[in-house]
């Protein structure tokens, strides 16, 4: 008889998934069929503002195969998409209706939907409808946007959504005194998540039941179930949302959006199965956007380059609606401005402006990687004008270990996390260690020095990714018939290997092996509860769920064990699927299933996020005749508490850097000046591919656990993206040092890196 | 109208608009559900399929294109239950996260070892920029490809 043993979390574990992707056996919502079932397509708006004349279905309707035309006018009183973070009253007038009644805000919203017995019949009606739009005059950014002449909301009686202000000790006093200060101008593009698997829902009414079910849920099913029973005028009981595999999430997908309404309502509709998947172009003028920001921002320091303060205002291009998240970057980027920086003096304000463009909302560290950006864009200016190393000006300002816990910044209006805390970090430490295996040393010498036609740059750049938002996650463990362990846990899988981390924390908890323990996740038919995937939180919360609920499994079977063997239960060990005593007689946990032995818990943690943190350092080379960015060299280091699985930690650091440096460089949702969307495609919007960047490399670190749970686990899902803007800015800055170029604008596209390598 | 081809090494006939795409057939009238679609415009190469041992986007050719040939999805790669030498080396190299990309990427990463088993990095990445994967960065993918190609260098595979 063994003891409890830590095998698994820590080691590098094949994943328990892949045993299907790799094989074709993955089903993802796509992947469902049921007889009788019917297709859906989704009419919507060609321009971006303006007043619906007349919706003729007729045309659609007379199309063999058509069974229903669903608009505004089928449905009666428009449900509203309710926000699901930072909800407050002043959001009502911006909150999106389900379907366009008389208005259009955007280019893409819905107008209709068509249920037929194909999804190309159901395209065809589509394109049958009559559709007659009055438009109206087009606000095409957040500049028009804040003139207030053209309003979305005229009830509202301003395009200003929402301003978040974050505030620390008193800046304007700081600026007042400061021996140096400077201002600038940043601009984060319009990017987007961009899974590679497009949405899709299948609904499923029974009309005997009055039961509705919902596959192809993500990131937080039991919230959108609330959601869609409260629309439908149903008892939550009666809606249940399925999670199938999840082709990739990053913040977008999951989210509850209008499709999440409509196809349920069709489906109850019609009286038969409905199956909607969205095609890619529908997919990027429907799902969420993200990152569009403008900072007029300040800095003040000391003539040794302390950071006395920072001060300014970022204004957020919205779209048409704020959704379910859509305040969560905007309020981010004022909290998070200041990075992992030591900053006593803090005010940022930031403006959420509705514009006639496709709705946003979160995209994997939202907020982070815009302040980040031009944080660390601030402190290369100011390094450069104050004649001081930047990497060291960094070193210096960075939050000391004995800092902890420390304080951000306040932001207003205040949520749950309207004051947070760093937990735990030696953030100088991940910084000399990210330099030292960089080489940045011998590097450093090669800044702004033109080689074999290229400019060379290097920069360092330092960040805090927050993880663990609460306010609980729900794990129960069941012992079954055959001695293994079932564990159902409220998180969800999005691609991130949910199943094996849950697994690996599980068998290490109860001594099985892993082999013994299924994991289900997700769907609201589990658990009463579920909190799910966003904010880095399902290996802190959901994790410390499973461990807590597995200690208590163990006890339930040594005090059955007891019972039957005769002995005190602190005599049990558990252990190779057996529970008995040392040495003595024991039984196989199979034998003890009969009991019914099963154990639940509720991990909170108090709304107390975790912190990892990290740095990074890039080497690019600059073409001045062509503009492109070439990365020789990009080294990621990341102190993540610790770590469960290295290869799936690896796997999100790196990957997360990736998407970073396709934000950094190439992807760009262009939009006309008429809200037209002119990146409609996946060869219009760029991402990375295989031979973009193949020079990555990642160490993470376990060198400082979090105090917030008790695995020690820190959120580290997004670390990887949050410091790239900045990072590769600044080594492109360093490359054309000498031609004084001063890179604001994302992407770097060779364009606009060729007008900085040309200056007038 | 009707067509017939072999797929997965078993001959299919099925009836077929001339509008329907090969991807749309596979996944639809066939239910190989394991070819995905991700952009159907030929861009990410998730529904890469082998035709008469090519890689090929089955969402930019008709089915009644594929009339007479044969066909490997990714249900096909592995003989057995057990995972090929390639799929192996991905598992191991985590070269997979969601796994939506994934069949596209095991498809068009064996049609290129088939061909060429000694194909290099530059080469290897140069062939996958064709498959678009947004979880993994790719690095851990042309790992696999690299460590795999013993095995097609022995003609071990699949």
């Amino acid at each position: 008889m063994r003891s409890l043993l830590n095998r698994y979390i820590g080691s590098p574990i094949e994943r328990v998934e892949d045993l299907r992707f790799l094989r074709g056996r993955g089903e993802y919502v796509g992947d469902l069929a049921r007889p009788g079932m019917l297709h859906a397509a989704i009419l919507r708006s060609p321009v971006a503002h303006g007043r619906i004349r007349r919706i003729e279905a007729a045309p659609a309707l007379a199309i063999p195969g058509v069974h229903a035309v669903i608009t505004a006018a089928e449905i009666g009183a428009l449900p509203r998409i309710p926000l699901r973070l930072q909800t407050s009253p002043a959001t009502e007038p911006f909150r999106q209706p389900v379907i366009a009644r008389e208005r259009v805000r955007y280019a893409g919203e819905p107008v209709a939907v068509v249920v037929a017995d194909s999804a190309a019949l159901a395209e065809d009606g589509v394109d049958a409808i009559r559709l007659e739009i009055d438009e109206l005059p087009v606000v095409a950014d957040r500049h028009v946007s804040a003139r207030h002449e053209t309003l979305l909301f005229e009830e509202a009686g301003t395009n200003l959504a929402m301003k978040f202000t974050a505030v620390k000790g008193d800046a304007d006093a700081a600026f007042r005194d400061a021996h140096y200060t400077r201002r600038a101008r940043f601009r984060v593009q319009r990017h987007t998540a961009l899974p590679m698997e497009p949405r899709g829902l299948l609904a499923e009414w029974d009309a005997a039941s009055g039961r509705m079910v919902v596959s192809g849920a993500a990131k937080v099913p039991f919230f959108n179930r609330r959601t869609v029973a409260a629309m439908l005028g149903l008892p939550e009981s009666a809606v249940d949302l399925i999670e199938n595999d999840v082709g990739g999430g990053f913040g977008a997908r999951g989210e509850f959006y209008p499709e999440d309404f409509l196809i349920p309502f069709a489906a109850r509709s019609v009286g038969r199965p409905v199956l909607w998947l969205e095609d890619r172009r529908e997919h990027l003028l429907a799902m969420n956007h993200a990152r569009e920001m403008e900072a007029e921002v300040e800095i003040a320091c000391a003539s040794d380059g302390t950071i006395l303060a920072l001060r300014g205002e970022v204004y957020v291009d919205l779209g048409a609606y704020i959704r379910t998240n859509g305040l969560t970057a905007p309020r981010n980027v004022a909290q998070f401005f200041s990075g992992p920086y030591h900053i006593p003096n803090i005010r940022i304000g930031s403006s959420a402006l509705v514009t006639n463009k496709t709705p946003t909302g979160t995209y994997r560290a939202p907020g982070r990687y815009e302040g980040s950006f031009f944080c660390e864009r601030l402190i290369e200016l100011a390094a450069r004008d104050l004649g001081i190393d930047s990497a060291l000006m960094r070193r210096r300002n960075l939050i000391a270990d004995n800092e902890m816990p420390y304080k951000l910044a306040r932001v207003e209006p205040g949520d749950l996390y309207a004051e947070t805390e760093c937990d735990s970090g030696d953030y100088a430490h991940a910084f000399d260690r990210c330099l030292a295996e960089f080489g940045w040393a011998d590097k450093q010498k090669l800044q702004g020095r033109l080689i074999d036609g290229r400019y060379h740059g290097v920069a360092v750049a330092c960040f805090i990714e927050g993880g663990g938002a609460g306010p609980k996650e729900l794990a129960r463990l069941t012992l079954e018939g055959d001695g293994s362990v079932t564990v159902a846990v409220g998180s969800a899988a999005v691609g991130q290997g949910l199943e094996t981390v849950m697994a690996q924390i599980a068998a290490d908890s109860l001594g099985l092996a892993i082999e013994q323990v299924r994991v289900l996740h997700g769907s609201t038919t589990l658990l009463d509860e579920g909190y799910g995937a966003f904010h880095s939180r399902s290996t802190v919360l959901g994790g410390s769920a499973v461990s807590e609920a597995a200690a208590l499994l163990v006890e339930k079977i040594r005090a059955a064990a007891a019972q039957r063997l005769g002995c005190a239960p602190s005599d049990i060990e558990i252990g190779d699927g057996r529970a008995g005593l040392r040495g003595g007689p024991s039984l196989a946990l199979a034998e003890l299933a009969a009991d019914r032995i099963e154990a639940e818990y509720a991990f909170a943690n108090n709304h107390r996020h975790t912190y990892a943190y990290g740095t990074v350092a890039a080497h690019v080379a600059v073409d001045p005749g062509t503009g492109q960015v070439d990365l020789l060299d990009y080294l990621v280091v990341e102190d993540v508490g610790r770590i469960v699985n290295p290869l799936t930690l690896h796997g999100q650091v790196i990957g997360a850097t990736v998407q970073g440096l396709g934000g950094a460089l190439l992807e760009d949702l262009v939009y006309d000046e008429h809200g037209q969307l002119l990146a409609g495609t996946l060869a219009d919007y760029l991402i990375p591919t295989a031979s973009d960047f193949p020079n990555i490399r990642a160490i993470s670190l376990e060198h400082r656990p979090s105090p917030t749970n008790p695995l020690g686990v820190k959120g580290a899902g997004e670390g990887g993206i949050i410091p790239v803007g900045g990072v590769i800015a600044n080594a492109v800055a360093g490359a054309l040092s000498e031609l004084g170029a001063a890179p604001d604008t994302l992407p770097l596209s060779p364009p606009r890196v060729w007008r900085l390598a040309h200056p007038q | 109208m009707t067509i017939a081809f072999t797929v997965n090494g078993k001959r299919v006939a099925v009836a077929v608009e001339p509008r329907l795409s090969l991807a749309d057939c596979l996944r639809n009238q066939l239910r190989l559900t394991g070819t995905h679609l991700g952009c159907e415009h030929g861009v990410c190469g998730a529904c890469t399929v082998l035709v008469d041992g090519e890689a090929v986007r089955s969402c930019l050719i008709l089915a009644v294109q594929a009339e007479g040939s044969e066909i490997v999805t990714i249900e096909g790669l592995s003989r057995d239950d057990g995972l090929s030498p390639l799929q192996t080396a991905f598992r191991k190299h985590h070269a997979l996260q969601c796994g939506f990309c994934t069949p596209g990427i095991l498809t068009t990463a064996h049609a290129l070892l088939t061909e060429e088993p000694d194909a290099g990095e530059e080469r290897i990445r140069s062939v996958l920029s064709g498959n678009l994967c947004r979880c993994t960065g790719y690095i851990p993918i042309v790992e696999a490809i690299l460590e795999a190609r013993s095995a097609y260098q022995k003609g071990e595979q699949p």
